[in-house]
């Protein structure tokens, strides 16, 4: 009885077998499983009391010292938001400024965790006015590349700071005991600080030399205002006081010195104002197609070795307005009634007008400066008194200092910020001086094309990980504070060379406040205060006095040495060499981002191209087909170098001309760089004075081999008429008609009726009794250039798929520009469109889902709910704007099976999916996997933000609450996004204005997305 | 009894006994399979498996493995899809429809006819799924009740119409195929001479016992089933046009879509049916079961549906012209004069041109000829579906995002891949169940067999041995 009372765990202690009860006795009767971490060694080690009192006493004390060591404290001020409640979750804006590729953009970096994922423009800044471009917007990526060096380098093998510094400091002590040259070889450098600290550096090392150069050179301007004014400065071109500009080919709002700050300026002046209707007119003369001229009122094209004669031709029309004396003309590349016209508007637009030319020739900017000097445009759309430091660049003094180097007198070589070994055309004569220097180090981040040819590598931080300041005009400064605790081990190149010169303080942040207190706040006691402010707004804006000078310059000896050396310069074909709006001068190179953009104009993604016009192509056996998988291809040669590059015809490129990108052919930029396109540098020419990208006595050849190009978007015929999806209008027929190109009556009171009538009279399918959101994009303010398209590709986690997955069109970006040619042929007009989700109201896409996967927002977005979308692709097959995109692989390493199993993910051939580059992802925004649609959402994350941010602070929401990334990014703010039941926000007067226009709005499917009309100014229809 | 009139052919020729007409049909089923027979199906495992392989393919990799791209979607697979669920709409037609027109010649063909649909549906059936980006969610599709909310599918699709359409249409055809051949199916277990046949055959017979009221309950079954079959001949091909007709994609957007289907489906059925019987025939030594006027009467049947479905050819030329649409237009002119001009003007000719040859009574009756016409036809459907679906999307409304379209191996393997389940499937049918239903040619034997004629034509005073328009070969 009283055993039935007992509990009992099996039969062996009801039995009480002795085994059991020796087992017992064990407190843990198996043997614990510790895995692999925990051995044998470890568990069976003795440790006795004393042990342990050893260790304890050592560690306790260790902790202690190292816990008492004072770190230095780095302030970084957070934009706008109060420091002291950094909520986990909650991004935050850091003023900064980024200045790569010679591209300069002040900016702001959202940092989410610690981790900065995204750059908007800073609206404080008075240079760039919170706008950015495309490589601004992908340049937080290349903080994550995994080709960045770990660490610093010696002869390619890892070294410690320690090591590298003693031995760098003996070599300089020894050389600069010799006599011999130190030269720090950079591009530019806006950095007041840094330059402080090389002449910090020279002061210990007085035989340095410092010899700036940049990768496209600007130094025939800068030569040529040496000439014209005595006073080697670039000037500051201000295109908003500017009503007509003419471009010899300058492309100045893609890629020409300072592309962010001129296209915002650029658009002041395009938006047309219904009751004010003026707007500036852009003339472009070029030989390629470049941004600029897809966007000028009026384009002409000239061979590449005319320029001079066409510039001479308008130098002669203004001087017979001035009574300036006439220089004697070349051939007349423009057709005189044309120069005549220019002429005409240039001299009726005096002291408001700007010509400007990309040549890099001395002799044609003294032209350029002479006619400038005639229209009195000296001192108002350009101004030398306060000049620009955004190229400081000396072709002479980098040809010098390779001869030098060849000559042995060159003791050490410091490259910053540099990459000579690639991106200059004297490149061999470089690495063969190279290898006669003694020392050389490179700052480089990466091992690159001259980092590798160098003893020692010292990497530099990443701009977002470092401290820095930026004057890019006289009182125009800006600051970089780190967003991010350096990720490898590396130091500010300024540190390095602070540490070689034995500075006291080697601290850059230091420095750069001691810097600031010295000569730009002042040394008061508001100092503090006034630095936290410059720190948080991220710019700092000071009067300084401009220098007057005075025109000395002399056409005429230009004009006579500019036709004498281009009668031997001209030829049957002849070469171009242009930067492309996304990867610019190839400093970018490593960026999938950029090299995934498709070309504003040719559309083409990972790859530069002989960009020719139909006419050479067929000349040289190649037709226009619409197969990009096999692109024939040209060998370009000049005698010295060569290349093969496959064939991209383009209408509006000149006859003669053959145009092609440099910034390719990278062979050590990384895994997304290395050898995509060829490297055309070496064909840039020194003509004594300086680097020349138009080139002549240059031969094509068909070869056998074909290319498989990755582009976009084909050419086919467009019917305006037929097809309106894009509209566009002459400013004189706009003045009379502010419906005119928009249109018709006819259509207009057909559009009202279809919009009344519905098959079935159910009333209303939505209602918005909150907020409808809406966006409206101004075709005439959209320059094409890209800047949305990455801006999007950051908000939003769209993966980069390659060049073989974009040459099967499956390209992932939401939004896109189409780009639709018309007029004449030879010489088309050029229409930039984005194109993205519409929102439509009446959704085709929503009802075809079989799993109400995309479905409406009672807020009037068109919502895609990736968990539950199976892939049938029906939405995609009937959106008639073909902005759905579909997870064809598993481009991001997200599935639930398959891919993420292995390691490396074959459909990810740039490693975006590895752990460093996915640090960029945005967490608020649902990485997609495998085999689901996706679109834009007309970043619905950020509407919640701003939604809950107006809650908590218990108002209405505003008009300039939410911007969205495309919008946010928009050098030219052609974007406007917005809510259309607020009457008074600017997406609801954009609506409302006669411009405005729905793509397909004939098949009633409501968009969301107005467009407004694009308007020319000018009175031809068809270009020449 | 009731006789027919001695004008109308026999439907069953060769002086047939009951005995001899089970003979013929049960000992192909008892027998063992020819070498022909082995050597086809190696063939048509071999298609399977290849198509497994691509359908594997898919399924690890994803879509990409396609030529699919961001503006054609729907490519190869889709057009398989609809002209497989084409294909097996003759299936209903014959069992259900003319049984309720008491056409009698249905009863030679009735039997592999419905086996057909059913693996045609089978095949068509696959394509949705293995199409689908993240086929393990397939089932999202299906409303069924679920603790998310619930959410249900979206019953506006014209893609959940399908799933229900085709899913009834299958089972209805299942259930029809298996309910006429389970007096068959007795027969051959009756006649069993091994335990484990008689077992099999016994169990799938489920107890048949050929009492009155058995046959009773079966023919009140199949008629009710033939009553609610018929309108899925009508609805299913219907529903399936609605997947086009109902987007705004120029050359999908058009109302005459659902009859223009149904007429394509039959068209492409029959000349399945055709392409499968005149094999079986031939290999099977079925002559008897299968006449020459069976052949005939689909040949009637042919004719009718390829002029319909050339009308509609026409007639969406003439709306697209008429409509005033520029994109409407345009993706006509595209069909007929674009890239793909070829794919156009083989469907023009294979549906609507060579149909009409069929006006001929020497071809109609000609079986050589019409086993070529069953294959060009087929071919010219496949042509048309293709011709719909990547063509029309390849050239929508915006220029920039036009592209091209090319089928990947893997979509070619998947089609081959289908081709070898449905031969397989009915290789197997051919060899393990009654390919002519045994019981329903006993049925008219009496009245519409060689003997029957003979004695119609001794009762209205025909001299014996005049000619008789029987064409035996």
């Amino acid at each position: 009885m009283k055993d039935n009372n007992k509990y009992w765990k099996g039969l062996e202690e009801l039995e009480a077998a002795p085994e059991f009860e020796a087992a017992k006795e064990n407190e843990f009767p198996e043997n614990i499983v510790m895995g692999d971490t925990i051995d044998e060694s470890v568990l069976g080690a003795t440790s006795d009391r004393r042990d342990f009192l050893k260790m304890l006493g050592f560690s306790v004390t260790a902790a202690t010292i190292a816990a008492g060591c004072e770190m230095p404290v780095r302030k970084a001020i957070p934009y706008l938001i109060k420091p002291e409640e950094i909520i986990p979750g909650e991004a935050i804006m850091y003023a900064s400024t980024s200045f790569e590729g010679g591209e300069y953009c002040s900016t702001l970096v959202k940092v989410r965790d610690g981790r900065p994922i995204k750059i908007e423009g800073n609206k404080m800044s008075h240079i760039t006015q919170g706008v950015t471009s495309a490589r601004v917007q992908a340049s937080v990526l290349g903080l994550y590349d995994t080709n960045r060096l770990r660490g610093p380098l010696h002869n390619g093998e890892p070294v410690t700071w320690e090591d590298s510094d003693i031995e760098i400091k003996k070599q300089l002590n020894t050389i600069a005991g010799k006599g011999q040259k130190i030269v720090i070889l950079s591009s530019t450098i806006i950095s007041p600080s840094t330059k402080q600290v090389i002449a910090d550096f020279k002061t210990k090392y007085p035989t340095t030399e410092h010899i700036t150069y940049d990768a496209i050179s600007c130094s025939g301007i800068i030569m040529a205002h040496e000439k014209t004014f005595n006073s080697a400065v670039l000037p500051k071109y201000n295109i908003r006081k500017a009503d007509v500009i003419v471009s010899f080919g300058a492309d100045f709002l893609g890629t020409w010195i300072s592309p962010i700050e001129f296209a915002k300026e650029y658009s002041f002046k395009r938006k047309v104002d219904k009751d004010n209707p003026k707007m500036s007119k852009v003339y472009s003369i070029e030989s390629n197609l470049s941004l600029t001229g897809s966007n000028a009122d009026e384009r002409y094209m000239i061979k590449p070795s005319h320029e001079g004669d066409a510039i001479i031709q308008l130098y002669n029309a203004i001087a017979g307005k001035s009574g300036a004396n006439k220089v004697s003309g070349g051939k007349s590349a423009l057709k005189d009634d044309v120069v005549e016209a220019i002429a005409k508007d240039l001299w009726s637009n005096k002291s408001k007008s700007l010509v400007i030319s990309g040549s890099n020739n001395v002799n044609v900017q003294v032209l350029v400066n002479a006619i400038n000097h005639m229209l009195n445009n000296y001192g108002r759309t350009l101004d030398i008194s306060k000049p620009s430091n955004l190229r400081q660049g000396s072709d002479m003094a980098v040809k010098a200092l390779i001869d030098n180097m060849n000559n042995g007198t060159v003791g050490a070589l410091i490259v910053y910020g540099a990459n000579p070994a690639y991106d200059l055309p004297l490149a061999t004569a470089f690495n063969s001086g190279l290898e006669k220097v003694s020392l050389t180090v490179s700052f480089a981040d990466r091992n690159d094309e001259t980092a590798s040819k160098m003893e020692y590598v010292c990497p530099d931080h990443h701009g977002l990980e470092s401290w820095n300041d930026f004057e890019p005009y006289p009182g125009n400064y800006s600051l970089s504070q780190p967003t991010i605790a350096p990720l490898f081990d590396t130091r500010a190149a300024q540190e390095s060379l602070l540490t070689w010169a034995d500075a006291e303080n080697t601290v850059y942040y230091k420095y750069i406040q001691n810097h600031w207190q010295t000569n730009i706040l002042g040394d008061n006691i508001s100092f503090q205060s006034e630095w936290d402010e410059s720190l948080r707004d991220g710019v700092y804006r000071k009067n300084v006095e401009g220098t007057e000078v005075e025109y000395t310059g002399d056409a005429g000896v230009a004009a006579s040495a500019l036709l004498s050396a281009n009668s031997s310069k001209e030829s049957n074909v002849e070469l171009v060499l242009y930067e492309k709006t996304g990867l610019g001068n190839g400093f970018f190179a490593n960026n999938p981002w950029l090299q995934e953009m498709p070309d504003p104009i040719s559309k083409v993604t990972w790859d530069n191209y002989a960009l020719v016009s139909e006419d050479l192509a067929n000349k040289y056996g190649v037709q226009h087909e619409v197969d990009n998988k096999n692109k024939k291809v040209f060998t370009i040669s000049d005698g010295n170098n060569s290349m093969d590059l496959p064939v991209v015809i383009i209408p509006g490129l000149q006859p003669n001309t053959v145009a092609v990108a440099l910034g390719y052919g990278r062979t050590a930029a990384g895994r997304a760089g290395d050898n995509v396109g060829k490297n055309a540098y070496p064909f840039a020419s020194f003509d004594g004075e300086t680097f020349n990208y138009n080139l002549a006595n240059i031969s094509i050849q068909k070869s056998s081999a074909v290319h498989l190009t990755a582009i976009t978007q084909i050419h086919h015929n467009i019917n305006i008429e037929e097809r309106p999806v894009v509209r566009e209008t002459l400013l004189e027929d706009y003045k009379s008609d502010r419906y005119a190109g928009t249109s018709t009556e006819k259509e207009r009171e057909k559009l009202e009726e279809i919009r009344e009538t519905s098959l079935y009279n159910f009333g209303v399918d939505h209602e918005y009794n909150g907020h409808h959101w809406g966006m409206s994009i101004d075709l005439n303010s959209c320059i094409g250039c890209g800047a949305c398209i990455v801006a999007c590709q950051a908000e939003n986690n769209i993966p980069v798929v390659g060049k073989k997955e974009v040459a099967r069109k499956h390209e992932m970006h939401w939004i896109r520009i189409d780009r639709y040619f018309y007029g004449n042929k030879d010489n088309p007009n050029v229409i930039h469109s984005p194109m993205l989700c519409q929102h439509c109201d009446n959704a085709p896409c929503e009802n075809v889902c079989p799993v109400s996967a995309t479905t409406h927002s009672d807020e009037g977005l068109n919502q895609m709910i990736y968990n539950r979308c199976i892939g049938t692709r029906y939405c995609a097959n009937n959106c008639p704007y073909k902005v759905r995109r579909f997870n064809w692989f598993d481009y991001q390493s997200q599935d639930s099976f398959g891919a993420d199993t292995i390691i490396a993910n074959e459909h990810d051939p740039l490693g975006m999916t590895e752990d460093l580059p996915r640090m960029v992802l945005n967490p608020d925004v649902t990485v997609r996997s495998r085999g689901v649609m996706e679109k834009c959402t007309f970043c619905v994350q950020k509407i919640q933000v701003s939604k809950l941010t107006a809650k908590d602070e218990g108002r209405p929401l505003k008009d300039h609450d939410i911007e969205v990334a495309c919008e946010a990014a928009c050098p030219t703010n052609a974007i406007v996004f917005g809510d259309m039941n607020d009457l008074t926000s600017r997406v609801a007067l954009s609506k409302k204005d006669e411009r405005n226009f729905h793509v397909l709005e004939e098949i009633h499917v409501v968009p969301s997305i107005g467009y407004l009309t694009k308007v020319r100014n000018t009175k031809q229809q068809e270009n020449a | 009894m009731f006789i027919e009139s001695a004008i109308r052919p026999a439907l069953v020729t060769g002086k047939k006994s009951y005995h001899d007409v089970t003979v013929d049909i049960a000992g192909g089923v008892e027998g063992t399979a020819s070498k022909i027979w082995f050597a086809a199906i190696t063939v048509t495992l071999l298609a399977l498996l290849w198509g497994l392989y691509c359908m594997t393919l898919t399924v690890w990799d994803g879509i990409g493995t396609f030529g699919l791209n961001r503006t054609v979607g729907w490519g190869w697979c889709i057009t398989n899809f609809v002209w497989w669920i084409g294909i097996g709409h003759a299936g209903t037609l014959i069992s259900a429809v003319l049984l309720l027109f008491r056409q009698r010649w249905r009863t030679g063909v009735n039997r592999s006819a419905e086996a057909m649909t059913i693996f045609a549906v089978m095949c068509a059936g696959l394509f949705p799924i293995i199409h689908m980006g993240r086929p393990w969610m397939a089932f999202f599709i299906f409303p069924y009740p679920n603790t998310r909310g619930p959410v249900w599918p979206n019953f506006n699709s014209p893609l959940f119409w399908d799933v229900t359409a085709i899913s009834t249409y299958f089972t209805i055809s299942l259930l029809f195929w298996y309910m006429g051949m389970i007096p068959d199916l007795a027969t051959i277990r009756d006649r069993a001479v091994t335990k484990i046949r008689r077992a099999v055959y016994g169990t799938l017979a489920m107890g048949w016992k050929g009492t009155a009221r058995h046959w009773h309950r079966h023919e009140i079954v199949s008629l009710h089933l033939a009553g609610i079959a018929t309108p899925l001949v009508l609805s299913v091909h219907s529903v399936v046009s609605f997947d086009f007709a109902t987007t705004v994609i120029p050359g999908w957007h058009t109302t005459i879509f659902p009859p223009y289907f149904v007429a394509g489906a039959i068209f492409s059925g029959f000349a399945m049916v055709l392409t499968l019987m005149l094999i079986a025939r031939k290999t099977m030594n079925l002559k008897n079961y299968i006449t020459v006027d069976h052949v005939e009467s689909m040949n009637k049947i042919i004719i009718l549906t390829g002029t319909i479905v050339g009308v509609a050819y026409i007639s969406e030329l003439f709306t697209a012209w008429y409509s005033g649409s520029f994109y409407e237009q345009f993706a006509f002119t595209n069909r007929a004069m674009g890239s793909y001009w070829w794919a156009y003007w083989i469907m023009m000719t294979c549906n609507v041109l060579s149909p009409q040859l069929f006006w001929f009574k020497k071809l109609r009756r000609n079986i050589g000829f019409t086993f070529f016409m069953s294959i060009v036809i087929n071919v010219g459907m496949w042509f048309e579906r293709f011709v719909i679906i990547p063509l029309s999307l390849s050239k929508d409304y915006l220029i920039s995002s036009w592209a091209p379209y090319q089928a990947s191996f893997v979509e070619i393997g998947i089609f081959i891949g289908t081709l070898g389940l449905f031969f397989t499937c009915f290789l197997l049918f051919c060899k393990f169940l009654p390919v002519v239903a045994i019981a329903e040619v006993k049925h008219i034997l009496k009245t519409s067999g060689d003997e029957a004629r003979d004695k119609s034509e001794k009762m209205n005073g025909i001299p014996e041995g005049a000619e008789r328009p029987v064409v035996n070969n």
